[in-house]
């Protein structure tokens, strides 16, 4: 233990959603209140532990011990109790990565978030940095696209289309301008892992896109961060700064032959501008419209040159790949989905944040397990899996592990990996309104069914609920959501139909209906 | 009230846009930056932006319309954002809204008549695990009760 006139150091979160809760005003007490003992409070990631934040560690011998969450005003109390000795408390928890709900994780690409300060070169090289990117540049554009390949990297957007056919594609079209995009929009509910990412570790980000434009044959890179996040915006763009500085962007990057440069933009506020295409019109400065593919963007994207458009998460696993191997990756999951997922727990949860676990866990042991059940106290009674597209299930399909293929099969999607949870006073005739009314008021616009098809699904969920012909009013709703699946040119139109067919189905009666008067 | 004489306006947007021309897909950057100057488009922004990047006027006002950060009417003196989307409806982001437009007497997208609060909602600020969640300009609040949505809602705070 260190003594009195040894520097303490005293980790404090600085992600937005510590900072929600106060973790500013705890940092500055902690600062404030040790006066005269000699300090250093470190701004890191979060380590995803969202009930417990503000969580405060401080460095001992026998590790860092944390504690949580602490209020502002429980500052004072900590230290006189000897927190910076890492002592006893009520708020104590014990060293970090002894607290059972973390340590059981794999955490591969938040192996850093929440443990480094976010914007410190030395720590990120520290902890393994610039390894997946120097081994990138010994091994030609070829052999890092194949090990990305064997890696079984997918898509970690919704997608999940694999990766390496991806960079393939792209690396074999023949242009003098290539581009890699990097697709932050994160519009769906129930999802914040791409922001802590951002915020928590940058430069794994920035590493991953160079390895993408050296893999491809890009130039050039952007970062397309939506608005509503501005604590990853500044993040990002002071990261940017400081690798070009070190030499990990701009011209011939660690001494090599590959120049890049990297950029940030920041959305407008419009949901639909996460879709691939929409967000190349949106970075080209344009209204937000979803372009029709073919032309797919790995052949004609930005600017329509070839380019590789992907998920935060997915760039941002591919340092690991590259340092570590793709065979110590694809170790990790089941079936065709390999490695870890970030999931991300929200909602009506007990214990929200970030579980990063293999592929395979079941949708019960992250909703009970690492979720703990609701907030409120009150039963689980449905769930939202992947975003406001993603199906409601019922805790009855608790069951169901989550991989990509096993939830297509069940009619419902992983996603991005949100997993949103409700308590037994959810109105599921409301749910599935709102699907529809969201529907209508993020659709880009271009296609019918989609833009006229969820105006009329809200009028008719709204019948259905009064009590109006409800039989025909039901017909009319399965044969709207068939059209608006059929005749979408996205996934917007094309999906927005699952958590409202997900939400009839499981829960009849909250359209004051039941199974037999659906048929 | 009276104050020095300012830039005019046309003077402030061609600077702003010499800043940005050199960037690819200058215009979104662009209106971003006037958000930031002068906290909205004002219509009188779009024939200028059309000269200086030699698109149409049509073409600007599509892009000024098709995102809603892009407000083309002066915005209140702080502005509040309730968070609706899904998670946050799953832990009382409905009762806050009610509150919140209750106690302004405002709806949402409008601001109150004395200029001092604009309430918004917004759909997701990635604060799930969290919510229900609340952005009061650029700072985000998680874990909002009722008494601190009113606190927020305070405009003398
Ligand atoms: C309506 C809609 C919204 C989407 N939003 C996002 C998003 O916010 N972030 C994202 O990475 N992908 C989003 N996607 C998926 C992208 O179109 C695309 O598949 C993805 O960026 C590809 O990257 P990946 O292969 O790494 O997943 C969205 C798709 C649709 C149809
Ligand atoms: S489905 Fe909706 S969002 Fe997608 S292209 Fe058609 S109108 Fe646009
Ligand atoms: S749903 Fe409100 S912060 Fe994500």
């Amino acid at each position: 233990m260190s003594g009195p006139d040894e520097t303490v150091t005293v980790y404090v979160p600085r992600d937005s959603a510590a900072r929600s809760v106060g973790a500013d005003e705890v940092a500055e007490g902690v600062a404030a209140t040790a006066a005269g003992r000699p300090i250093r409070v470190v701004r890191t990631g979060s380590r995803g532990m969202l009930w417990l934040e503000p969580l405060v560690e401080v460095a001992t011998a026998a590790g860092r011990i944390a504690y949580g969450p602490v209020a502002p005003e429980d500052v004072e109390e900590l230290v006189a109790a000897g927190m910076l000795d890492g002592a006893e408390h009520r708020l104590r928890l014990g060293p970090v990565e002894d607290i059972d709900w973390l340590r059981d994780q794999t955490r591969v690409t938040f192996a850093r978030v929440g443990v480094v300060d976010p914007l410190s070169a030395e720590d990120y090289t520290a902890h393994g940095g610039m390894a997946g990117l120097r081994r990138a540049l010994s091994l030609t554009p070829e052999e890092v696209v194949a090990e990305v390949t064997e890696s079984g990297l997918r898509g970690r957007g919704g997608a999940g289309f694999p990766a390496g056919i991806k960079w393939k594609t792209v690396q074999q079209a023949e242009s003098a301008l290539k581009f890699v995009c990097c697709n932050a929009d994160e519009g769906d509910s129930g999802t914040f892992a791409d922001r802590m990412l951002m915020e928590g570790d940058p430069f794994t980000l920035i590493e991953g896109m160079t390895i993408a434009a050296w893999a491809a044959g890009a130039q050039e890179g952007y970062i397309y961060i939506r608005s509503e996040y501005p604590d990853a915006v500044a993040t990002l763009r002071t990261a940017i700064e400081i690798a070009y500085t070190r030499g990990w962007l701009g011209r011939n990057i660690l001494g090599s032959e590959l120049s890049f440069d990297l950029f940030v933009r920041v959305g407008g506020g419009a949901y639909i501008c996460g879709e691939e295409t929409s967000m190349l019109e949106s970075l080209e400065g344009k209204r937000g419209m979803v372009r029709a593919k073919p032309p797919i963007p790995a052949l004609e994207g930005l600017f329509g040159k070839p380019t590789v458009v992907n998920n935060v998460l997915t760039l941002g696993s591919v340092p690991m790949i590259l340092a570590d191997g793709a065979e110590a990756f694809a170790r990790h999951g089941v079936g065709r989905s390999r490695g870890t997922q970030v999931f991300q727990l929200g909602g009506n949860v007990a214990r929200g944040g970030i579980v990063e676990t293999a592929f395979g866990i079941t949708l019960g042991e992250l909703v009970e397990g690492y979720g703990g059940g609701t907030r409120s106290g009150r039963p689980v009674r449905t769930v939202q899996v992947g975003g406001p597209l993603g199906a409601y299930l019922p805790t009855s399909r608790f069951d169901l592990p989550m991989d990509y293929e096993a939830f297509a099969a069940a009619n419902a999607m992983v996603g991005h990996g949100g997993v949103v949870v409700f308590d037994d006073t959810v109105d599921m005739a409301g749910q599935a309104r709102f699907a529809m009314e969201f529907c209508a008021a993020e659709s880009c616009g271009k296609c019918t069914p989609c833009r006229i098809g969820a105006v009329r699904g809200v009028e008719v969920i709204d019948r259905i609920v009064a009590g109006e012909d409800r039989p025909a009013n039901l017909k009319l709703l399965n044969d709207l959501c068939d059209l608006m699946t059929e005749g979408s040119l996205c996934a917007m139109g094309g999906l927005t139909p699952m958590p409202v067919k997900s939400a009839l189905a499981h829960f009849p009666g909250d359209f004051g209906t039941t199974t037999e008067e659906q048929r | 009230m009276t104050s020095l004489p300012t830039r005019s306006l046309e003077d402030q947007v061609r600077s702003i846009v010499a800043e940005h021309r050199d960037k690819r897909g200058a215009l979104l950057p662009i209106l971003h930056a006037v958000m930031e100057d002068l906290g909205y488009v004002d219509p009188a922004v779009i024939p200028i932006l059309a000269d200086e990047l030699n698109l149409s006027r049509a073409d600007v006002h599509g892009v000024v319309t098709f995102y809603h950060d892009f407000r083309q009417t002066l915005p209140g003196r702080r502005t509040v954002r309730i968070c609706r989307a899904e998670a946050c409806q799953a832990v009382g982001a409905a009762k806050l809204a009610d509150q919140a437009q209750a106690r302004l007497g405002v709806t949402f997208g409008e601001t109150t008549e004395d200029g001092a609060v604009t309430l918004e909602q917004v759909f997701c600020l990635g604060n799930c695990a969290i919510g229900p969640s609340v952005q009061v300009d650029d700072r985000l609040y998680g874990r909002v009760s009722p008494q601190q949505l009113d606190r927020l809602l305070d405009v003398n705070a």
